[in-house]
């Protein structure tokens, strides 16, 4: 196995793009790391991307959006004084993966790049409409997250294609966005379901809203007919029924160890109104 | 001098000193069964079997043997060289055919060959290069799926005396018992339920995976350091599958990090043993989790049928159980002790029970705290649950009425001596968790559970320093806090503080055989032995002062720590205090120790009775165990605050059997959850506070009146959790664990 600390993320794509068999970069090392001693995955070619200069920075840019380096780790993220307010869905999303120990480590893009579809994470980023900057051999290029996972383990990244920082749009006016998942514990488990929704309300009407279901398909879905449920409503109980129809009608699960076509199905609408509720008391100004 | 009467008034037993192994374990001093080490040792590593079940048609290890870092590689054929013995016979075949599979793969994980290299990385590399040939065959790992007709065989002839013509050859034992006319007993009744309820089988999931460093030299003398709930019988079945002497194999027990039962057999000690004989170096073995989850011993699977016939008063008429255990591909699985046990809380003037020992292509079961019982338990108390609830009786008060007591005749036979099953009862009924409201979406289920306890053979010794501080060497790995246990007992009889005791876990080269860390006989049944080893050092020391005194030993007599002159007429002497007798014991006839040894046979069962209030989301059929309280018969408490942990720990694992944890196989009979991730264990925060109440019914039987408290505790909560879910839920829940699927299916089928 060849390890590489590159100092950028040119020289991180030019590695990559000249490697042979199997690349992995590593940021956190919560995943790679753990397919490697388990055997799983014994990559040819480690790329260290964590020494590259800005990083670990979390940056509120000057029109109010956010730019996360890939390093940043969870701990960091709740730690922030700021995006936790701005984007409590998200940090929250982040907090729950792992132990205190992986939170330490653990990424916002290692958690993309992992390709699961019960990445807790990517809900929260794809209802908050985030994007990522890849680096690649071509230059860099913005693409959303809902864009970057095809399939178990899959992403869109192409040979020598390396994240090179997470976007955070600005929350704006009147916003709240929220993640819950289903787990059969309280903590430290894999998510059954996961739930992401990011809505923005004129007095009490939904004027805009993205609703994201975690592992219910073999990547995260964007559920369109979930949002339009709930757009142009007060969140009333027609419309949360609309909603609890609409991400149920969007699951494409499998029977696995952790959950049924079924369960999965019916608790995904569940935990679609019960997170659409959440969001909806934050773009209010309530606690919740 | 002897203290055989039973003692009532304590100064050291019932205190909560601070436990002696407390510093190691919070420093990383302490030594597991990983931290051995050995100048130019080995590392192993096993090659399992991918197949359920698979004839082995060829092994190939050359060109894993051809690699400069391998020094060893074993298969089956590097066992059992027995010059003396034609064969192995019995559970001595049973455990060898486990440690290394002979003609047959008998599960997914079974050991097919393992390596020694220099590192452990060489041993796991090297493995790949191990080329097997399998013809795979058919499978079956449900226990009802391999008692029918049409079930692929697992080994003919496994089957012994016991098991009734026209059973599928994978029913291998059958245990029937009982008394009265249970038919005549359902015709009395008011009410008869049926019912029939399956458990999965579960791990007892300590944290620390076997681990062992082995060495063994061509002239047949060898040593052994491993994790083990008994150092004994690891040396016993070593050396027999070995092909040694017993008394040439010194085994030592490190600190072990948790067993419940799973560590009182052997997985890779032979093998290491073995590899070590053919490099002729130490070697090291250390299983991952996902060996220890694929190939030590779980608990059983179970498939049962519950009949019990209630009059309207709550009087129970009948009661008959059909108990159907899968052990995975060996005799052993507890299909008799889950029959003894299920009834054995109440008096029953007809009740009749069966249970079937069922092999399948799964791990050869071990022991798992109370060995079969808690899965019986579950099945009879939710039946009686539901009858409380149909004829609109007080479950508590139903129990009380039928309660067993002293001279009752049990279920399984015997006429009970004292016992505190009707005390835990009565503590329940006054806890004021048993009248505390519930909120809505709340229910909350009571169980009672019943457990023998064992003593066992037993051998300690304890020796005096000259300063006056003690150490006792006892031979039971201490699973549970028994170092201080055992130490307070000494300290009680020999009048010297708690603190001047060092009590250690001897080898097996120090002691005579003492029985596994099993059947919570330790703090019984060395207990016992220590108190009477104490009392044979204290006749010693009687012995000197009545030298010294010029006075006949009889007229001495031991109290507070010191010798005293036994009443007014045997001189007026001062006390000798132990340390004076001890300082000069060179010049005054020689070291002074005490020792005892026996197979107590007086363990005293043990009952409790378990209050749970559990919370379903009706919505995702998520259950949060909201408040619990453990109430258990401990005979006598020596070091409280332990007791409590053991009445915790059991409700905590409890909880894990009932909602979560499984062994999920697919159907390639592979399992699907080898890790902690997908083996859901509770976490700390599925926990809440566990509340419990120590009854102290005194056992006859022992010198303090200590029953064992290990394995009760574990009983009652499959049940009792169940019944406060399916109270919660408004459906009756028979299938463990209750995951939320599970429950969320029940629901919509209500």
């Amino acid at each position: 196995m060849d390890y590489h600390s590159p100092a950028s993320f040119a020289e991180a794509s030019a590695l990559a793009q000249n490697a042979t068999g199997i690349t992995r970069f590593l940021a956190g090392g919560t995943d790679v790391l753990v397919q490697l001693r388990s055997e799983l995955v014994t990559p040819d070619t480690l790329i260290d991307i964590k020494k590259i200069n800005g990083v670990h920075d979390i940056t509120r840019n000057s029109d109010g959006s956010w730019t996360l380096g890939v390093a940043a780790t969870g701990a960091e993220m709740s730690e922030h004084p700021e995006l936790g307010h701005d984007w409590p869905g998200v940090v929250e999303a982040m907090d729950l993966i792992g132990s205190t120990q992986v939170q330490g480590r653990a990424t916002l893009t290692g958690n993309l790049c992992n390709g699961s579809p019960a990445a807790d994470s990517v809900p929260a980023m794809v209802a908050a409409g985030v994007t990522v900057t890849v680096t690649g051999p071509e230059g860099a290029r913005d693409v959303a997250v809902e864009n970057i996972p095809t399939g178990p383990g899959k992403t869109s990244l192409a040979k020598g294609e390396v994240i090179s920082s997470v976007n955070i749009p600005a929350r704006g006016e009147n916003g709240g966005d929220a993640y819950l998942r289903f787990i059969p514990r309280t903590e430290m488990d894999i998510a059954v379901v996961g739930v992401g929704v990011n809505l923005r309300l004129d007095g009490d009407i939904i004027t805009e809203a993205r609703v994201s279901l975690g592992a219910v398909a073999p990547t995260v879905l964007l559920v369109e007919e979930a949002a339009r449920a709930i757009i142009g409503t007060t969140l009333d109980d027609a419309a949360l029924d609309a909603l609890t129809a609409a991400a149920s009608a969007a699951c494409n699960p499998i029977d696995d160890k952790r959950g049924t076509i079924a369960f999965r199905t019916e608790v995904a609408g569940v935990l679609a109104k019960r997170t659409a509720k959440i969001a909806y008391a934050r773009a209010k100004g309530e606690q919740a | 001098m002897a203290l055989d009467h039973r003692k009532s008034i304590f100064n050291f037993v019932g205190t909560r000193p601070d436990r002696p192994d407390g510093l190691d374990k919070v420093t990383g001093r302490a030594r597991f069964g990983a931290d051995a080490y050995a100048p130019g040792m080995l590392h192993g590593a096993i090659l399992r079997s991918p197949h359920a079940h698979a004839r082995i048609v060829r092994i190939d290890t050359s060109k894993a043997e051809a690699l400069k870092d391998v020094k060893a590689i074993v298969t089956r054929a590097d066992f059992a060289v027995l010059p003396f013995k034609p064969g192995l016979e019995g559970e001595f075949w049973n455990v060898l055919e486990n440690v290394m599979a002979g003609e047959k793969a008998l599960y997914d994980g079974h050991a097919i060959a393992a390596v020694a290299a220099t590192s452990a990385l060489a041993a796991r590399d090297a493995l790949k290069l191990i080329e097997v040939e399998y013809e795979v065959l058919p499978h079956v790992t449900d226990v009802d799926n391999a008692m029918a007709a049409d079930a692929p065989v697992i080994r003919e002839g496994a089957a012994d005396y016991s098991v009734p013509e026209g059973m599928h050859p994978n029913v291998v034992r059958y245990h029937e018992s009982g008394h009265g006319d249970v038919e005549a007993g359902f015709a009395e009744a008011d009410l008869v339920i049926e019912d029939s309820f399956v458990t999965e089988a579960t791990h007892q999931g300590y944290i620390e995976p076997h681990a062992c460093l082995a060495s063994l030299g061509m002239d047949g003398k060898g040593e052994l350091w491993c994790t083990t709930q008994g150092h004994w019988y690891a040396q016993k079945y070593c050396a027999t599958l070995l092909g040694i002497e017993t008394a040439q194999l010194r085994v030592t027990a490190s600190e072990i990090g948790g067993g419940f039962g799973g560590k009182t057999t052997v997985f890779i000690e032979p093998v290491a043993l073995a590899l070590s004989r053919k490099a002729n170096r130490p070697v090291k073995l250390v299983m991952n989790r996902s060996e220890v989850f694929r190939s030590t011993g779980p608990t059983s699977s179970a498939s049962m049928d519950i009949k019990i016939g209630m009059k309207k008063d709550g009087t129970i008429t009948a009661a008959q159980g059909i108990f159907r255990l899968q052990g995975g591909a060996f005799p052993g699985a507890p299909g008799d002790l889950t029959a003894m046990c299920a009834f054995a809380p109440y008096d029953l003037t007809n009740v009749r029970q069966v249970g079937y020992d069922v092999i399948a292509n799964r791990p050869k079961q071990a022991a798992y705290r109370a060995p079969g019982a808690p899965m019986g338990a579950f099945a009879v108390e939710s039946v009686l649950d539901e009858l409380c609830n149909q004829l609109g009786l007080d479950p508590v008060d139903v129990r009380l009425k039928n309660a067993a007591a002293e001279g009752s005749k049990a279920s399984y036979g015997p006429t009970y001596e004292r016992i505190g099953l009707v005390e835990t009862l009565e503590a329940a009924k006054a806890h004021p968790h048993y009248s505390a409201p519930l909120k809505p979406g709340q229910g909350r289920g009571i169980s009672c559970g019943f457990w023998f306890n064992h003593g066992g053979e037993t051998s300690v010794s304890l020796a005096l320093s000259e300063d006056g501080s003690a150490q006792v060497m006892v031979g039971t790995p201490d699973i549970g806090g028994s170092r201080a246990s055992m130490a307070l007992m000494a300290a009680e009889v020999l009048g010297i503080p708690y603190e001047n005791i060092r009590v250690t876990v001897a080898d097996t080269a120090s002691l005579g055989y003492n029985d596994v860390s099993h059947g919570s006989r330790v703090t019984y049944a060395s207990g016992l032995a220590t108190i009477k080893a104490a009392n044979h050092a204290v006749e010693k020391l009687c012995e000197r002062a009545a030298a010294k005194w010029g006075i006949p030993v009889d007229a001495v007599k031991w109290e507070d720590g010191c010798a005293v002159p036994s009443g007014p007429n045997a001189g007026d002497f001062d006390p000798l205090p132990l340390a004076d007798i001890t300082a000069d014991m060179g010049a005054t006839g020689g070291p002074i120790s005490g020792h005892f040894e026996a197979t107590p046979e007086g363990a005293g069962v043990s009952f409790g009775t378990h209050i749970v209030d559990a919370e379903v989301d009706s919505e995702t059929g998520k259950t949060s165990i909201v408040r619990y309280t453990v109430i258990q018969d401990a005979g006598k408490a020596i070091h409280p605050t332990y007791v409590e942990g053991q009445y915790q720990g059991g409700a905590a694992q409890g909880i894990g059997w009932a909602l979560n944890e499984e062994y999920i196989y697919g159907e390639d009979g592979r399992l699907q959850n080898s890790i902690f991730l997908d083996y859901r264990i509770p976490v700390a925060s599925d926990l809440p506070m566990i509340d419990t109440v120590i009854v102290e019914v005194p056992n006859p039987g022992h010198p303090f009146g200590v029953r064992g408290v290990g394995e009760t505790g574990i009983v009652p909560p499959l049940a009792a959790i169940a019944n406060a879910v399916s109270n919660a839920a408004g459906v009756r829940m028979k299938q463990l664990p209750m995951s939320p699927p599970r429950i969320l299916a029940a629901l919509k089928e209500k």
